[in-house]
């Protein structure tokens, strides 16, 4: 049988459709009522009602610009970080351990203190994003600096390579494509915390809006909330994925 | 006082795993012994072999002698320096993966000579030995894009370059197939005649010291020792079956090394 569009673009719609269907059914066999669980008509004409207001397009700003922030944050000081501890034994001995307890508290405990700390708005909201990459982005590049082939140390060393070439020629082109896959899961993480975060210490994003709707007991809305925080991490992980497959990257 | 020294140079490595060791055993307990008391000398310009069987420390050695790796006792002198580090004049060539893989064949050729001041003889010298090397062509080639032949001759394109008083050679020909090891084998001996360098080479192919070596060493198994220095006086280029002595000594470092019969 001959698909009348691509495979790559057919099953995942169809997927979809069986999915939506799936839900139509779920609710008509269970006599739900569509306060407690709304079908796909009614969801999708709520999302069309808070798309055309604008209210979706305020709260997905909101929400990306604080993960945005948090992130470049985690980034900008979490990768040199992890290319210091991965280079540098002794500052690895003092800083590592540090690192590794931190890591494990997950940023949703850090609420009470980010709250107390940064007040109400977007800071607080950004710091636990920062919270939630930056322990990461610092293990793993770390690894990433520890695990490059000694070969290209010697190779430096051999052409007297100072200290910042063999940073710059060596060290960043070896870790980036582990970099880059780290950042991928990083993002992914932070954009779970990002709604979480917004459930408590914000007014505006995408968990303050699943969170106003329930007070409000609009549960079309907190589905579509939902739906797309979904498709907003889906895409976000699409611009990651396009990252990591740049040719520049396929060198190891 | 000869070009490069080596002097009762030994090297133990510490082994973690292996820390018991049998009450009458001279070494210390958890260190293994690699180099013994290791004496050589190396002329101007002279082609070394060394030989030996596998995990004897030629290696070793030769990254000890290039300033990769430090010797437990005893030292290296290079043109009456003791060596502390590895210099770009004296340059190694990997048994793999010595090119940087994230930059092409010209900008691998460029790390010797980004220093540089005149950028129009920079780049006729990178060209120069991206010729030589029969390279032309892929100059924007990354190492991934080439076959295993093409890397180890972009790497002595590289080497080469910054006219290095010596040439490493760690196993340069393992891993490439049958013909590509000998037609580089050759271009070696040429660029070896031509530049008339000192180049020390560890091999475990026989074969290859005895067709490019002016003198072939060959050590004994761990602790490693000098078994047999020979200086080999035939002309190039050799055939090791057409000239007796060529094929006797064969033979003899066969045997050397525990071969008895070689077909």
């Amino acid at each position: 049988m001959k698909l009348p569009i691509k495979p790559a673009i057919f099953y995942p719609t169809l997927s979809i459709v069986i999915l939506v269907f799936v839900w139509e059914a779920t609710i008509r066999l269970s006599g739900w009522s569509e306060q407690v669980f709304p079908g796909p008509v009614i969801v999708f004409k709520a999302f069309l009602e808070l798309l055309l207001d604008g209210t979706l397009f305020n709260h997905s700003v909101a929400s990306l610009y604080r993960v945005t922030v948090g992130f470049y944050l985690a980034a900008i000081l979490g990768i040199p970080l992890g290319i210091l501890l991965g280079m540098h034994r002794v500052a690895n001995s003092m800083v590592n351990p540090i690192v590794q307890f931190l890591r494990p508290i997950s940023p949703l405990a850090w609420i009470p203190l980010a709250m107390l700390w940064f007040g109400i708005g977007d800071n607080p909201a950004i710091f636990l994003i920062f919270l939630s990459s930056f322990f990461s982005l610092v293990v793993a590049t770390a690894i990433a600096v520890r695990t490059i082939n000694p070969i290209y140390f010697q190779v430096a060393a051999n052409f007297n390579f100072s200290g910042k070439e063999t940073i710059t020629k060596v060290v960043i082109p070896a870790i980036t494509p582990d970099v880059v896959t780290a950042l991928r899961l990083t993002i992914a993480v932070a954009w779970l915390v990002v709604v979480a975060a917004e459930m408590i210490a914000v007014q505006s994003g995408l968990g303050y809006l699943i969170l106003d709707s329930r007070n409000a007991l609009r549960m079309d809305y907190v589905m579509v909330g939902m739906i797309v925080i979904g498709f907003i991490g889906l895409f976000l992980d699409l611009i990651m994925q396009k990252l990591s497959k740049q040719d520049w990257l396929a060198t190891r | 006082m000869s070009f490069i020294e080596i002097k009762n140079l030994s090297k133990n490595y510490v082994n973690r795993r292996n820390t018991k060791r049998a009450p009458d055993d001279p070494e210390q307990p958890g260190e293994m012994k690699v180099l013994d008391d290791i004496n050589l000398e190396f002329e101007e310009g002279e082609m070394v072999c060394i030989l030996g069987p596998s995990g004897c420390g030629k290696s070793t050695l030769l990254r000890i002698i290039a300033g990769f790796d430090t010797a437990s006792s005893g030292e290296v002198i290079i043109d009456k320096e003791k060596v502390t580090g590895a210099s770009s004049d004296h340059i190694f060539v990997f048994q793999q993966n010595g090119l940087l893989p994230w930059m092409n064949v010209w900008d691998n050729v460029e790390l010797g000579l980004r220093h540089m001041e005149n950028e129009e003889e920079k780049n006729e010298r990178i060209q120069e030995y991206i010729d030589l090397v029969e390279l032309n062509g892929f100059e924007y080639n990354l190492p991934c894009q080439l076959s295993g032949g093409m890397q180890r001759r972009a790497e002595l394109a590289r080497a080469l370059a910054v006219k290095p008083d010596i040439l490493y050679l760690d196993e340069p020909f393992t891993g490439l197939d049958y013909l590509t090891h000998l037609k580089i084998r050759e271009e070696v001996v040429n660029i070896h005649e031509y530049i008339g360098k000192t180049m020390i080479m560890v091999t475990h192919f026989i074969e290859d010291a005895l067709v490019m070596a002016d003198r072939i060493i060959v050590f004994s198994e761990r602790p490693t020792s000098i078994k047999m220095a020979r200086k080999l006086d035939f002309s190039r280029p050799r055939n090791i079956n057409k000239d007796p002595g060529l094929s006797e000594l064969r033979d003899e470092i066969f045997l050397m090394l525990g071969v008895s019969y070689v077909a």
